[in-house]
């Protein structure tokens, strides 16, 4: 439906998109130091253009004019692809993403739910593979603790969205939004809806979760060694990842583009938007959990809430009405 | 799709190769990475998704992430590197080639006359995965999470002894 | 866990609060008289140099960032030189708290930010201003016993006539 049929014009759709997420992606490095400055009774930056609004700007200007700098210690290749991979896999799952029925690059496919989660997988490299290859004592440390935190944080993600697939009976995120047409999915799967969205900030870890980067203990963690640029791509999969959560989030839960009187699309950027500036939100307000901390909360308290929310929704499935 | 498949498939093989002669092991990793990717693709261009799909998540997302952990931690150094490449003489990997090489030829030449399977024209969705998981192969999915739990039970018990020796 | 949402919740209520920034150089805040910035030397109300060179503020200063030397003409004490090193000014006050004179005097003026560091050691010429500063009604040399060109000895304020010792009456 969505598809168009021609090369050029799946071209230019995939062109258009990555144009826009990526001019999201540095507008949002702006929104939020700019929300982070009034949740702290200040102004944040707001000296470039108007309302500081070319800040993103000034700020992509800089990464790309300083020195592409490999220090002589660190593994070349890894490290010159660790920052791409970050980039990539955020980008390749936000093409899963269907912003309105007709508004995506590949919001019909078939397993949307499941290459999501596969990209998500895949961008543990990125930060493993940084911290690996900076060879230095600290960003490896941030390499690991990220690869354990991340691998962990997949799983409750996951099966989060099991009740979700349970309930629309596929893994076609246009066919998930439509079965939200009535009912959205954040009312029965409450709990599955926290736990996707917690998973979430650890994924793209996100302070609270921010321990791979850890500014307190661990210099900057696995992007200690990286400048320029390639900081700039590690930079910029971060903002995109918190784009894509937010926006997986809306589908998932939040009955995607559905709304009234509003256009769909609109819709669909509010809740995002709203989820975005929650993002913020949590950033100002948190501090960071110690490590064990975060790894038991993880293993013994989420896991259960999810393998319970499983079978809860799977007992009320098959006691209740058929699902249609 | 034909030209996806094959590309694809001659990715895998080259990576494949590559991870065999890496000395570094996360270079190996890292090519094993690619050519389970490059087997996801293979997966979806032969019409099961859900297949290509568990297989990025599961090998490449989480298993090798895994590898990947435990050679950072680890730190296998020069050394290592470039003991491995002492052991890789002629007489060690003379035999296993020659049977690879039979199989290759065996494939090919299958290949040649037709007689591999063509790929099935339908999608096999994750429906028909999770019926035929809890279907025909309930015994040995119980079997595989029997073996999956004794595991776990023994990595716990393991982890248990250690922090108590500390 | 009900904690961390109500931390959230507080977080939340400050996007309505006043923001503390003063965004400086637009909206100059405002500085009492007494803040310690920028020292300057003054002059009394006549016009001349305060400044006798007595060194105490050179003494006085922690991080011995003033430099002077001392001449002298028709009577009166000046300083020949008289150099302040404000990338080794503190700030403190305490030149101005030992000067006899009230010559050195801190301003609140601070915004004294230069490229090159060499610019920030002010010479005599830079530091001397045309008026009085805090206390506009005081001349050293009125109410001091030196006899200068034009006053004589006796001839300051609230100053009796000298005493002559040779003779007996008292």
């Amino acid at each position: 439906m969505s598809h168009p049929h021609t090369i050029i014009g799946g071209l230019l759709n995939i062109v258009l998109g990555l144009a826009f997420a990526l001019a999201m992606a540095a507008l949002l490095t702006w929104v939020e130091r700019r929300l982070l400055g009034f949740l702290q009774d200040r102004y944040g930056p707001n000296r470039a253009g108007p309302f500081g609004i070319l800040q993103a700007v000034a700020d992509g200007i800089k990464l790309l004019f300083k020195q592409d700098w490999i220090p002589p210690f660190a593994d070349p290749g890894v490290f010159v692809l660790a920052p791409a991979i970050s980039m990539v896999t955020v980008m390749l799952a936000l093409a899963v993403i269907p912003a309105t029925p007709v508004i995506g690059i590949i919001g019909n496919l078939n397993v949307g739910l499941l290459y999501f989660l596969a990209m998500g997988g895949l961008g543990v490299y990125s930060v493993v593979l940084a911290g690996w290859a900076s060879n230095n004592k600290f960003s490896l440390l941030g390499g690991v603790r990220a690869a354990a935190q991340m691998v962990s944080y997949e799983v409750f993600m996951g099966l989060a969205l099991v009740g979700v697939v349970m309930l629309a009976g596929s893994f076609n995120l246009t066919d998930i939004v439509h079965s939200q047409r009535h009912l959205w999915y954040v009312v029965p799967q409450f709990v599955g809806f926290i736990i996707f969205f917690l998973g979430g900030i650890a994924e793209t870890h996100r302070l609270p979760f921010d321990l791979p980067e850890g500014e307190s203990e661990l210099g900057a963690g696995f992007h200690t060694e990286y400048s320029g640029m390639k900081f700039g791509m590690f930079f910029i999969g971060e903002y995109i990842g918190i784009m894509l959560v937010s926006a997986m989030t809306t589908v998932l839960f939040l009955g995607g583009w559905y709304g009234p009187i509003l256009p769909p699309f609109l819709w669909f950027g509010i809740k995002t938007g709203l989820l975005i500036a929650f993002f913020i939100l949590l950033r100002a307000a948190l501090p960071r959990p110690r490590y064990d901390q975060l790894m038991s909360f993880g293993w013994k308290l989420l896991l259960p809430l999810t393998l319970l929310n499983i079978l809860v929704t799977g007992a009320l499935m098959l006691a209740g009405p058929a699902p249609s | 799709m034909n030209a996806t498949f094959e590309i694809s498939a001659i990715v895998a093989v080259l990576a494949t190769l590559m991870m065999i002669t890496r000395p570094s092991a996360v270079h190996a990793l890292l090519y094993l990475t690619v050519s389970l990717l490059a087997a996801a693709l293979v997966f979806f261009v032969l019409g099961a998704p859900f297949a290509a799909a568990l297989e990025v998540i599961i090998y490449a997302g989480a298993i090798m992430v895994l590898f990947v952990f435990v050679i950072m931690m680890l730190n296998i150094g020069e050394a290592a590197a470039a003991f491995e490449s002492t052991m890789l003489k002629p007489s060690a990997w003379i035999g296993p080639s020659v049977l690879a090489l039979l199989l290759a030829i065996e494939l090919g030449s299958l290949a040649v006359t037709g007689g591999l399977a063509r790929p099935a024209g339908s999608v096999v969705g994750a429906q028909a995965v999770g019926i035929a998981l809890v279907g025909p192969y309930m015994l040995a999915v119980e079997i595989a999470s029997f073996l999956l739990l004794a595991g776990l039970v023994a990595a716990f018990h393991l982890g248990r002894s250690v922090t108590r020796g500390d | 866990m009900l904690s961390s949402v109500r931390t959230l919740w507080y977080t939340f209520l400050h996007l309505f609060h006043r923001n503390v920034t003063v965004s400086y150089p637009e909206e100059m805040p405002y500085l009492a008289p007494r803040t310690r910035g920028r020292i300057v030397l003054t002059r009394d109300p006549d016009g001349e140099e305060r400044c006798v060179s007595c060194y105490l503020c050179a003494v006085a200063c922690p991080v011995d960032c003033i430099s002077l030397q001392k001449t002298e003409e028709d009577g009166r004490w000046y300083p020949e030189f008289f150099s302040i090193n404000f990338s080794r000014c503190i700030f403190c006050g305490f030149c101005e708290e030992a000067c006899p004179t009230y010559a050195i005097q801190l301003t609140p003026d601070f915004e004294m930010s230069e490229y090159d560091r060499q610019n920030l050691v002010y010479e005599k010429e830079d530091l001397l201003i045309s008026g009085t500063g805090k206390y506009p009604d005081y001349n050293f040399y009125r109410v001091a016993g030196l006899a200068i060109p034009g006053k004589d000895k006796g001839e300051a304020e609230h100053e009796r006539k000298p005493i002559d010792t040779r003779s007996l009456m008292p």
